[in-house]
């Protein structure tokens, strides 16, 4: 794989501070000298409704969806976002720390996002595209319900699902000399 | 609570020490990364050896806890950055076992393998590693000044990197030209007279190593049409359905792309594309031929080979056939290759890797390795990544178990210094290295692009003492 191209994209520095950040990261990505020339990288997957004016997201009861995370340990973890976040973003922004999850940062340039839904929840997810099926070709344990979190907008009809963090590497140690 | 929770509490606070040859950009850090903090003596202490995806990916699992970016973790209050140290030059892995508990080798690859065939040395025949090296920026092929005046090239290889090389010489300018390429790469492109590109493999259309994402790049390139032979794809679609999803999804892309009949748009763009591209499969170069003045590339011999066996153990057989393809550029993408960095590490010069188990190296004790010099120079950033989590997590477990002992209290960063001032060698520090990053970002600017590389290191050490 070339090391470089891709340590180019995830290479570009931007904090998770504002929403700017997926923009900012999505358009250096797009643009290193190998990046993505595909559409799909230069489009945000999901609008992020916010108050530029404040950091602060106005907290509103009836505005947010409630979502479960079944992490690596088996346990069940709840968080609440806002329509329109990414599970991806929502993940981010509640801290939760999934081992090397999103390592990309949501520029469809990895799998470490990689998330698996029950059937009824995967069906009401919306269209995957060829540049999200392609990264998930590289998922480990990758299902007929699996999708990249960063990819998948919430909305109020995705109320009370549970997405899965599956393993990111493979329980069987490969062998003693590191020769893949 | 997690393990790996339960591991990191045990040691109470881990210095990291990456070092780095080049303090250049993180994208180009290779050779040797440090980082060390101070903090209480007794202490664990790890160096981490290469400033690369590896070397940080370890870093982080170390240190842990919400670092979620290399900046991050370079800033981090427990880990500090020493670039431009080269380990095995200023300062050996034995001086570095004895200022840290614990070193851990991610120097990556920096040499690549070789056809080793005649006419190799002639001009116009170069490695994918210095090809890319040159667009990239790297200061060691600021000099390469590829030759790009004749109409066909040929790439040996057919993994990502040989499609990143195709993409490069046959993109757009004006797509290449909002990029961080350097500005001496976008002139030569600019003039280059390249319009053919061969991607040549030893093997068939279904051992293409590289992935799909990197495929339809190319099959999506403004500007280029595919051109492959059917008789290539001789009973590939037959496969098809015994394939697994990533393997089935590239092959029907490849076979869309080589052979199906084009939908209205696609054909209209193949009817107006002036640049093609396309894999040869079954062909192993013999010898780069030689121009009439015997100075330059005019042509490469191959092989011609046939498949022998099925599934993983399919082989390549040569068949005595032989086959002179025209071309004026010859660029080998067969493979990086790993170097021995000191003599106190041992190394297995056939696979090119230092002898590991689960990272720890063997026969060393405080020795650990991860990324392509614990693997091999393949695989993708998650691939990496997931692997550099495994080493951080082995010697987590050593320190949990006594194996690695800790109880010692090693000088860590601060006996390193000494050390590399007494030498005359001034580390780059990450804020420093952070300069440099800043006064790229600002010459790209004026140009459209999100940097303009420095490639000199002479003038990125000025900036950053400045």
């Amino acid at each position: 794989m070339a090391l470089m191209t891709s340590a180019r994209r995830l290479f570009h520095v931007s904090f998770r501070e504002n929403s700017l950040r997926r923009t900012e990261a999505l358009i250096s990505a797009t643009n290193t000298t190998s990046g993505n020339l595909s559409l799909a990288g230069q489009r945000m997957a999901c609008i992020r409704v916010r108050d530029f004016s404040t950091n602060a997201q106005p907290l509103r009861a009836d505005n947010k969806v409630t979502v479960h995370f079944i992490n690596r340990d088996g346990e069940k973890i709840s968080v609440k976002g806002s329509p329109g976040d990414s599970l991806l973003d929502v993940i981010i922004d509640q801290d939760l720390d999934f081992d090397g999850f999103g390592a990309c940062e949501g520029t469809l340039a990895c799998s470490t996002c990689h998330l698996i839904f029950e059937e009824d929840v995967y069906n009401k997810l919306g269209p995957i595209t060829d540049e999200e099926m392609d990264m998930l070709d590289l998922a480990y344990g990758l299902t007929d319900t699996s999708r990249l979190g960063c990819q998948i907008c919430l909305t109020r009809s995705l109320e009370g699902m549970t997405a899965r963090v599956p393993e990111s590497v493979a329980d069987i140690r490969q062998s003693g000399d590191g020769s893949s | 609570m997690s393990t790996h929770k339960a591991a990191l509490c045990k040691v109470q606070i881990l210095k990291l020490f990456l070092t780095s040859a080049r303090c250049v950009r993180i994208t180009r850090f290779y050779g040797v990364c440090g980082l060390s903090t101070s903090t209480p003596a007794s202490s664990p202490k790890v160096c981490i050896v290469g400033g690369g995806p590896a070397g940080f990916y370890t870093a982080q699992h170390l240190v842990k806890n919400v670092i979620n970016t290399f900046t991050q973790t370079a800033q981090h209050a427990r880990c500090s950055f020493h670039g431009n140290v080269r380990v095995g030059k200023d300062v050996t892995v034995e001086e570095l076992q004895e200022a840290y508990h614990a070193v851990v080798l991610s120097y990556g690859a920096e040499g690549n393998r070789t056809m080793g065939v005649p006419g190799e040395d002639l001009a116009g025949v170069y490695s994918a590693k210095d090809f890319v090296g040159w667009y990239n920026g790297l200061p060691r092929n600021r000099e390469l000044r590829p030759d790009l005046s004749c109409e066909t090239a040929v790439i040996l290889g057919q993994g990502n990197v040989a499609l990143d090389v195709a993409r490069m010489l046959l993109s757009p300018i004006d797509i290449l030209k909002k990029t961080d390429i350097t500005q001496h790469a976008l002139d030569a492109l600019a003039e280059s007279s390249v319009r053919r590109v061969l991607i040549v493999g030893r093997r068939g259309p279904l051992q293409v190593a590289c992935t799909i994402k990197e495929l339809r790049e190319m099959v999506n390139l403004p500007g280029t049409r595919p051109e492959m032979e059917a008789s290539e794809f001789e009973g590939i679609a037959e496969t098809l359905k015994s394939l697994a999803r990533p393997r089935k999804r590239l092959t029907e892309l490849l076979l869309k792309a080589a052979i199906e009949t084009p939908g209205e748009e696609e054909l209209e763009k193949r009817n107006r594309a002036e640049r093609a591209w396309g894999f040869r499969f079954l062909r192993r170069p013999l010898e780069v031929l030689p121009s009439t003045d015997l100075i330059r590339a005019a042509g490469i011999r191959l092989a011609v080979n046939r498949l022998e066996g099925d599934g993983e153990g399919v082989r390549a057989v040569a068949t005595g056939e032989v086959e002179d393809v025209e071309c004026g550029l010859v660029i080998s993408s067969i493979g990086y290759k790993s170097l021995p960095i000191d003599p106190a590490v041992p190394f297995d010069a056939r696979k090119a890797i230092i002898p590991n188990t689960m990272g720890r190296v063997q026969q060393t004790a405080g020795l650990y390795c991860s990324g392509w010099v614990k693997r091999g120079p393949t695989g993708v950033i998650a691939t990496t990544m997931n692997d550099s989590f495994d080493t951080a997590r082995t010697l987590l477990q050593d320190i949990g178990k006594g194996t690695l002992d800790v109880s010692t209290v090693k000088p860590g960063s601060q006996g390193v210094s000494a050390l590399l001032e007494k030498r005359g060698v001034k580390p780059v520090s990450f804020s420093d290295w952070e300069k440099i990053d800043s006064e790229e970002t600002r010459r790209g600017e004026t140009r459209g692009k999100p940097r303009e590389k420095m490639l000199d290191v002479g003038e990125m050490l000025q900036v950053a003492r400045a």
